[in-house]
Parts: structure tokens; sequence; C-alpha cells
């Protein structure tokens, strides 16, 4: 511990302004310089085939944009370094720096493209594609908040979606993709109940025992696909899922109506439990204790909450939440199970609580860039623009190292994450 | 936790004798010690009870997925014998051709007597130990991190590093025989060390955790990989449109023993010989006496002298290089010629690393016999799935079982009513996030 403290080296504010504006002239430049290189208009559609309110197409002149966006930023970053900004304008100017570059690639992309662009493709997918993610880091914000490291969100999503594909197609029908989502979330609430009893009651290794779990998930549920679902396919993995549920007014709202409002349950539900679980570990004496049992289990002991209780709960409750990430994989999206189908998403969703600093609007955030990233690599490569699929699926990978390396503000854990507490 | 001593430190023989005339006490000694051994649960006791365990409850899962057992079970009214023989039967086949296929299949012999071949007695064997080397290597990697204090999730990602030079160089560069598999193999242990070193210099100048960022970099380098495989002027193979290698150079295969591959080889030498040398760097270096007391203590290590820091990036450069050898190992042989790298060779080596150096309690010999029992799970799960209707994933469960109750001793203590205490020999990891 203080062996870490003393090989921390934070950069002090004046070198974090010259990073932060020289990022930012960077960008800028590479806006001017590269994203100028194709000439044409690009054009953006904002509406899906077939919408009911239909919203216009957007046409931009690639190159100008591009070089109106790399201006913008490199004014940005020479603010940044010469003014002492406002905590709150700093904030604004990566928002807007980034957001400028990402424009800029994109009109890049699509300039002199007949191809259109689909805003609301990248938009709908990405919001979409970060339920499981969201749901995964929820999970490991539950148990980590509380004292308990969760590596193991990854198997808990995988036996959510077997059991949810297993369930759905036995009981069938509407009813069988609700029980479907009962079934998944109870069956990764057992899985956490397992990785509590492993850590709170023999005080194993809890990374270990996460990533042991993580074997034993992958290695059940493809045994039972294999000897079970594939076989009786007909019976045990039918391939029910979901259909999108638009909301009434808010899903007519252009651009947003879309992205936001018509979708599955999951989506909805996500928002709900994102909702409830901020609310609930800042702002009720629930999240107090729980908050309290995470930093500090003996202080939290003697003013009489249970630490242990507190644990086991929060694990359980952990584990059903991602337990019903993983029925989205089956039920909330392709309906039928296949092995491995949880393929790191766990792991990703691990990053976005890392990444979002142990908060669930954080986390959220970190979710949707990932989500991101990895659609706007599949869309640019439908437009067969030369940046490669597979760099681009890096980056949040890369941000993650980056965030934890403490080259961008400093991640810190719950202080008592992954400790057992014993009764002295 | 990290007050501890190394779990290898603390006794775990017998407990002191009871108090007896001296003659009968010497006598006695030794059967006492295995009594004591078994019903303190010492390690090896343990250990063997987590397998014997998985077994079991393997055996269970293979019996009540077996359609026959099921009606055999509907009718367990009129005919219980027969239910409980089709039970008995279902596992029974399934263990059996497990052995056959990782260790010896008694046709061969009848078959060797009657002009066929007498390397094919052999083969389960041979394949066992081929499957077991990269196992064994990739455990020696996290293994060798752990003593250090170190859970290195990385193995795939350094693996993926050795894995690409070794490729690269098999196939662009044409060489002398012999020469050419010492470039290859060094350059993957190259390769490897510095994904791991990368992961070591993190933890050292910032603090990051080691765990988060082998994650990633294992993310990090399969995309890397498939970038790589799927680009035409770097890894992929010529007129290729999919993701995969060249044909290695025929110079650059590893030489194996008798019959046709995949067989044991030069691969298994590589791999004993990383052990040994794991061996001896830790119990008879300085290195290795340093890896152990920053594993044990990084604060008594600091005020002993000692550059922490410095420790953890020579042990993750250590444990990248030897997972890097596991991915020579592995492209190299396996064939004639082997089969091109493609994205999915890496498989599941690197968390297979993870529960064979948990297994194997984080000591190289350990980590050989953890590797060649995992090995003969591999071997043998081939013919399982050939031979019987039972999939080849059954594997797959009993690795995840055995090392579930290995990472938990209370829980087959609790099971087997054993007293005592044994360590995992994992203590010196367990820690949180913030170290």
């Amino acid at each position: 511990m203080t062996a870490l403290t003393t090989a921390i080296r934070l950069p002090s504010v004046n070198v974090r302004s010259y990073v932060a504006g020289g990022t930012y002239i960077a960008l800028g430049l590479i806006n001017m310089l590269v994203f100028t290189g194709h000439t044409g208009d690009a054009t953006f559609d904002l509406s899906l085939p077939g919408a009911s309110v239909h919203v216009p197409s957007v046409h931009v002149p690639g190159a100008p944009t591009a070089l109106a966006l790399g201006v913008l930023c490199v004014a940005i970053g020479v603010v940044r370094v010469v003014i002492d900004l406002p905590r709150w304008a700093k904030r604004l100017a990566i928002a807007v720096v980034l957001l400028a570059t990402l424009v800029a690639l994109l009109a890049w992309s699509d300039a002199g493209n007949t191809v259109s662009m689909n805003l609301l493709d990248l938009t709908q997918y990405t919001v979409v594609n970060s339920i499981p993610i969201v749901l995964g880091a929820l999970s490991g914000i539950l148990c980590e908040r509380s004292g308990v490291i969760n590596i193991a969100i990854e198997g808990q999503l995988l036996t959510g979606a077997f059991a949810a594909a297993a369930v759905s197609s036995v009981v069938g029908a509407t009813l069988g993709l609700w029980m479907g989502i009962v079934g998944g979330s109870l069956t990764g609430g057992l899985v956490g109940a397992l990785l509590a009893v492993m850590a709170i009651k023999y005080l194993s290794d809890q990374i270990i025992i996460g990533v042991v779990i993580n074997v034993l998930a992958l290695g059940f549920t493809t045994y039972l696909y294999d000897r079970v679902m594939a076989p009786y396919g007909n019976i045990w993995n039918t391939g029910n899922f979901f259909t999108p549920y638009k909301i009434p007014v808010l899903g007519d709202i252009p651009i947003i109506g879309p992205t936001f409002f018509d979708s599955t349950v999951f989506l909805y539900f996500t928002y709900i439990l994102l909702i409830v679980i901020q609310v609930a570990l800042f702002r009720t004496r629930w999240g107090l204790r729980v908050r309290a049992v995470g930093e500090h289990p003996t202080a939290a002991d003697t003013v009489g909450i249970k630490v242990l209780w507190t644990r086991y709960r929060n694990v359980i409750l952990g584990g059903m939440v991602a337990g019903i990430g993983g029925a989205w994989l089956t039920v909330g999206s392709t309906g039928s199970f296949s092995p491995g189908m949880s393929n790191g998403i766990g792991y990703i969703g691990l990053a976005a609580m890392i990444f979002g600093r142990w908060r669930p609007f954080g986390a959220v955030a970190a979710a949707l860039l990932f989500s991101f990233s990895g659609q706007l690599g599949i869309e640019l490569e439908t437009l067969s623009v030369p940046i490669p699929t597979q760099i681009l699926n890096m980056l949040p990978y890369a941000a993650t190292i980056i965030a934890v390396a403490g080259l961008v503000g400093r991640v810190r854990a719950p202080a008592a994450d992954g400790k057992p507490y014993v009764k002295a | 936790m990290s007050e501890q001593l190394p779990a290898t430190e603390q006794p775990t023989g017998p407990g002191p004798a009871p108090e007896r005339p001296r003659l009968l006490a010497d006598l006695d000694r030794t059967g006492s010690a295995i009594i004591t051994a078994i019903t303190q649960g010492s390690p090896a006791v343990v250990t063997a009870l987590s397998i014997f365990t998985a077994l079991v409850v393997g055996a269970v899962l293979v019996a009540v997925t077996d359609p026959v057992v099921l009606r055999a079970w509907d009718s367990v009214g009129y005919a219980p014998g027969a239910a409980f023989s089709a039970t008995w039967n279902s596992a029974a086949a399934a263990y059996s051709a497990l052995f056959e296929g990782a260790i010896f299949n008694p046709s061969t012999v009848s078959a060797a007597f009657h002009g066929g071949s007498v390397a094919a007695i052999f083969y389960p064997l041979s394949l066992t130990v081929y499957q077991a080397t990269p196992l064994i290597l990739t455990g020696l990697s996290v293994a060798i991190a752990f003593r250090a204090g170190l859970f290195n999730i990385g193995a795939a990602g350094q693996f993926i590093g050795g894995a690409i030079v070794a490729a690269w160089l098999a196939a662009d560069v044409n060489m002398p025989l012999g020469i050419h598999i010492l470039v290859c193999v060094v350059g993957a242990i190259i390769g490897g060390a510095l994904v791991g070193g990368i992961v070591g210099e993190l933890k050292a100048r910032t603090g990051a955790h080691e765990v988060i960022v082998t994650i990633m970099l294992n993310y990090i380098m399969a995309n890397l990989l498939l970038y790589l495989l799927s680009s035409h002027n770097l890894l992929q193979a010529p007129r290729e449109t999919n993701p995969i290698a060249p044909t290695i150079a025929s110079n650059a295969i590893l030489p194996h023993v008798g019959g046709p591959p995949p067989q044991a080889g030069l691969g298994f030498a590589l791999a004993l010989a990383a052990a040994a040398g794991v061996a001896w760097l830790l119990s008879r270096s300085t290195i290795g006496f340093r890896f152990r007391t920053v594993g044990a203590n990084p604060s008594a290590a600091r005020s002993a002298g000692m550059s922490v820091e410095r420790s953890w990036v020579l042990v993750m450069l250590i444990a990248g290089a030897l997972a890097g050898l596991a991915a020579a190992v592995v492209v190299l042989s396996g064939g004639s010629p082997p089969p091109p790298l493609v994205a999915s060779t890496v498989g599941t080596y690197g968390f297979d690393g993870i529960t064979v150096a948990l297994l194997g309690r984080a000591k190289p010999g350990g980590v050989v016999l953890a590797g060649l029992l995992f090995g003969a799970l591999y071997a043998g799960g081939t013919n399982v799935a050939a031979s019987t209707s039972v999939p080849t994933d059954i594997v797959l469960v009993l690795e995840g079982l055995i090392v579930l109750f290995v990472a938990a001793p209370p829980l087959i203590k609790a099971i087997y009513r054993l007293r005592g205490a044994a360590g995992t020999g994992m203590e010196a990891v367990a820690k949180g996030w913030n170290g």
C-alpha cells in the first residue's frame, strides 16, 4: 500500500494543461490535414427507412467542414494552454474537441461517397449494444461498492444468457420471454451467490475465484449446449426474442425517439435500474451503508452495520443484474444461445465500471463510448474507409489502460475492495 | 493479507507426534505422518480430493444429461438395478474413453501383436504430453508472477505477442536448419516479454493494477493479431482473403518423436527446461529471493533495500517470455507443416495457464504435473467425443471444477470434514484493486 503511494507520480497542474492543450491542437491538426483529404459532399441520414416522422438528410461539404472543425480544435487547445480555465470549461473543452473530431472523421469518411451514412443506425446500435455492458458494469458496481471484487461478470452474463434461452424456449410464447428474464436473473444471482460464499465465507482470493467461475461457467454452458440444447433445439433453444416496443409520444421525437424510446423492454429497464442504483448508492441511507462497508468495514461494523450480510446481499443482487444483461444476449437480441456468446462483454463491463470510477452514470458513459467505437468500426467498414476496424476496436481497451495508469485523472477503487472482512 | 509469509515457507508437514514410547514412536512415525497429513489436509491431500470431487461431480453431470440414463430412471420403480447400472455405465464409458485417449488404450497392444504399430501404444501418452506443453509454459508464466505477488491474467496477450513474432520469422525468412528454430523461439520469447514488460512498467511507474492492464492488453493484442492477419502486406498469407498467416518454413518446425503429428517433441523438452529454470531462479537465485520477498511483503522488501518496482518489471518480463515460448511451441509444431497461425490458435491457453498455476500451487514442479493432468484431459477429451455421445466440453467442466475446489481449500475441508488449514499458495496475491 505504501509501496504504491510512493510509486504514483501525478503530473502537476501545469503539465496537465500543456498535455491537454497539446492533444487538442494535435487533434485539430489531424482534422485540418488528414480529414480534408476527400472532396465532395457527405450525406448523413437522420431517420431510419420507413420511419413515421421523416427528417431530411443533411448534406455537408466534407473538406471545408473538417477544416473549420480543425481550426476550432486548435483554438480551444491554445486557450486551454494559455488561460487557466474553470473546471466546467475544461470539461466542455474536452467534449467539444472530441465531438468536433468525430464529426470531422464522419464527414471525411462519407465525403464523395455515393452511399449516405445513416447516423441513426450508429446511435441506435450504440445504445442497444451498450445494454449488457451497462448491466455488467452495474453488477460490478453493486459488488465492489460493498467491497467484493467481481471478475465473474463474464460468467454471470453467460449463464444468464443460457438460462434465459432455455427457460423462454421451454415455457414458450410471450410469457416465456418474461420468464426467460426471470430465469436469467436468478441464474446470474446463483453465480453471484457462489462468488459470495467463496469470497466471504471461505475467504478465497476474489480475483482468482472470479476467473475460476468464468472458466466454470464457460465449461458448464458449453457442455450443456452440446449435450442438451443443440440436439433438442426445438425444446431448449427455440430462439424466441422480444420485439421492440415504441413508447407512445417519446418514440416519435425525431432522432432521439428511435434511439432511446423504440427498443426492447431491456433498454427501458436498464434506464430505470441505472437511476435507481445511482440514487440508492449516493442519496440514500442504504447506499451510505453499502459504501461504508466497501470503504471501511471495521468502522461500519462498529456502528452496527452488518458487514457480511451487506456483502452477501450486494454480490447476489449484482449477479442478478448481470444475469438480466445475459438474458439480453439471448431473448433481448438474437434469441438463441451459442457457446461462449458473452465473448468478453463481461470484461468490457468491468472496464466500463473502472473507467466510470465505480459510479453508475460514469459507467454508462464509458459503456456508450465502448459500444460506440465498436459500432463506428462497423459503419466505417461498410463505407470502405481505410481505418481498420481492429484498430478502432482497440481504443476502449487502450483508453482503460490510460485511465488506470492515471494519465488522464486517476481512478481509485473503494478502499476495502477485494479485502475479506474478518471480525477482530 | 500481504503480511503473510509465502505459503511455501509455512510448515505443511505433520503436526507434533503424540507422546508414546520412543521405539513405537519411531516405528510409527511414517504412518502417523501420513495420517496427520490426511486428517489435517495437507496441500497434496486437498489437491487429490479436489480432483476426485471434480471427477465425481463430472460423472454425475455426464449421467444426468444422458438420455439412456434418464429413460432408465423413468422406470426405476420396476427395475431399480437397471437405473443404477445405466448411470454407472454412462459415467464409466466417458471416463474410460478419456483414459484411453490420454494415457493408454489396451486395444493398441493387441493390435501390435497382430502386426499393428508398436508406436501406436504410446500415441495417447505422446498426445497428452503434446497438449500439456503450452499449458505448462503459460502455467509457469502465471505462477512466477504469482510468486512476486502479481496476478498475470495476460498470458493470452503475451502468447499473442510471441505468436506474431514466431509466425513472422518462421514464414518470411529462410535460414539453415537449427538456426531457424532458434531464431523463431528467441523471437517469440522477446515478443512475449515485451507485452509482459509493458504491464510491469505501468505497474512500477503508475501503480496501474496488473489485472486490469493485462485484461485490456489481451483484447488489444487479439485485435492487433486479427489486424496483422488480415493485412496483405503484414502477416497475411499471400493470395489469401481470410485472416490466416503463411505456412511456416520446414526448417522452423520443431522436431517431434515418431509417428504422425501431433506428438510430443522438442517443445516438451523446452517446457521442462523452462520449469527447471524457473525452479532454480525462485529457490536458488538472488532475483528469485527478491521476487518471493516482494510477493510476501512489498513494504518489508522495500525496507530491506530491494527495489519493488524493478522486481515487478523483471518478473513480468519473465512471465511474458514464458508465455511467448508457449506461443513458439504452438506455432512451430503440431503437424507437418504445422497449421498456420489464425486468430483461434490462441484458444484458451492464457486462462488455462491460470488454472494450471492454481492447481500446481504456483510451484514449478506442481505446474508441470498440473499441466500434464490438463493436457491429459484435453487429449482424452477428443476421444470422449469420438467414442461416446458425451461432448468434449466435459473437459472444460472438469478443469473448472478442479480449480474451483483447489482455490477454496476450506470448501474441500468442509466436505470431507478435515481439520487444519492449508494455503492455496496464492495468499501473496490476495489484495484489492488499490494494491
